[in-house]
């Protein structure tokens, strides 16, 4: 291949995936399940509810991306879990791809809440941020409300152990 | 040590009661919270009510907007049967200024409300009831100056579409309550905004 040629080849490649980024899946509550209640392994699976118009939720994202870079080595994955409406898919994807949202992003569309919230956590109320942590399938950790990367630090670095 | 335990026990007990709020069944306190036309509301202000749909609300809250056009068709459909909506906001606006009191007024006089929009400055009012997220109602039923709570929960089934609505929960606990019968679910939950608490 001449080098232009190549050079042309390389950007074409990769344009669509510069251009489109990482898409988010639209899942239901029982595919949701699949993700992470449901894993058996021994990685720490911690899923956020969050919207891409709820103040609080943006607001504690670069805690959760620090916390996620900082235990890169670890058994850590972040599952962000869209309360957003199914309409608003392509909004919550050109979110995720600026804001580098990773490695996860999903949009539950669960219809509804009143049949799931319960399964996530008897204590949630429905409001958002929330988060819930799994490990080996069962749940450790659940939480009604917003972290600052001290906190969410301090409850992974127990959770990992 | 037994007695200790014992005390440091109902202290918990205390304490998780005062953070969860109001169970279906309880007794709600009554307010007196200004309203967007300046005057103070009170519960016991309705002589003729049989009952309350207090909602929690908010104007910033996608959610709460979702809602609006259908609060104020819970109050024009019962208002009249003596269940009239109050409609109460909690949130901070030193956090958003969206739900400041003057917005709450150019928001009630621009979506005409015909109901209160109260603004709970001390957030006081949320912690005794139990609201976590906007919205989020309570259904009371007065009998004499007892307001017992009888539903705690989510307007309907569906935040998204009014028109895919399945379950209107807030209209079956009134149609129920005006009937004489008892209110099934009594409880729902919704996803909804948190209430913005002061720091």
């Amino acid at each position: 291949m001449a080098p232009t040629f190549k050079k042309t080849f390389i950007l074409l490649t990769i344009l669509p995936v510069l251009l489109i980024g990482n898409k988010v899946n639209i899942v239901n509550f029982e595919q949701l399940q699949t993700y992470a209640a449901h894993k058996t392994n021994d990685t720490l699976y911690v899923v956020n509810f969050w919207a891409t118009w709820c103040d609080p939720c943006v607001k504690e994202l670069p805690a959760f991306q620090e916390v996620y870079k900082k235990y890169s080595s670890k058994k850590v994955k972040m599952i962000y879990v869209s309360m957003n409406s199914a309409k608003e898919l392509n909004k919550v994807e050109d979110f995720a791809n600026t804001h580098k949202m990773e490695p996860l992003v999903l949009l539950l569309n669960g219809g509804n809440p009143n049949d799931w919230i319960d399964k996530v956590d008897s204590s949630w109320s429905g409001a958002i941020p929330a988060t819930i942590m799994y490990k080996s399938g069962k749940k450790v950790y659940f939480r009604e409300g917003d972290f600052t990367s001290a906190s969410l630090d301090k409850i992974i670095q127990s959770k990992i152990k | 040590m037994k007695k200790l335990a014992f005390i440091s026990l109902a202290l918990l007990a205390l304490c998780s009661f005062t953070i969860t709020g109001y169970n279906v069944g309880d007794k709600a306190t009554d307010f007196k919270l200004k309203n967007v036309d300046g005057k103070m509301v009170s519960l016991a202000d309705y002589k003729d009510a049989k009952g309350y749909i207090v909602v929690f609300t908010c104007n910033h809250c996608p959610f709460a907007k979702a809602y609006e056009d259908r609060i104020i068709g819970l109050n024009t459909k019962y208002a009249s049967k003596g269940y009239p909506v109050i409609a109460i906001s909690s949130n901070d606006p030193s956090q958003v200024d969206e739900d400041s009191y003057a917005n709450m007024q150019q928001r009630a006089k621009a979506k005409n409300y015909a109901f209160p929009y109260l603004f709970d400055e001390s957030q006081s009012i949320a912690k005794s009831y139990g609201a976590t997220r906007t919205p989020h109602v309570f259904v009371l039923e007065k009998s004499g100056n007892d307001y017992t709570v009888k539903y705690i929960g989510a307007i309907d089934d569906n935040s998204d579409d009014a028109t895919a609505v399945k379950e209107k929960y807030v209209e079956n606990a009134v149609d129920n309550l005006l009937a004489g019968k008892p209110v099934n679910p009594s409880s729902t939950k919704a996803i909804g905004c948190g209430i913005k608490w002061k720091s």
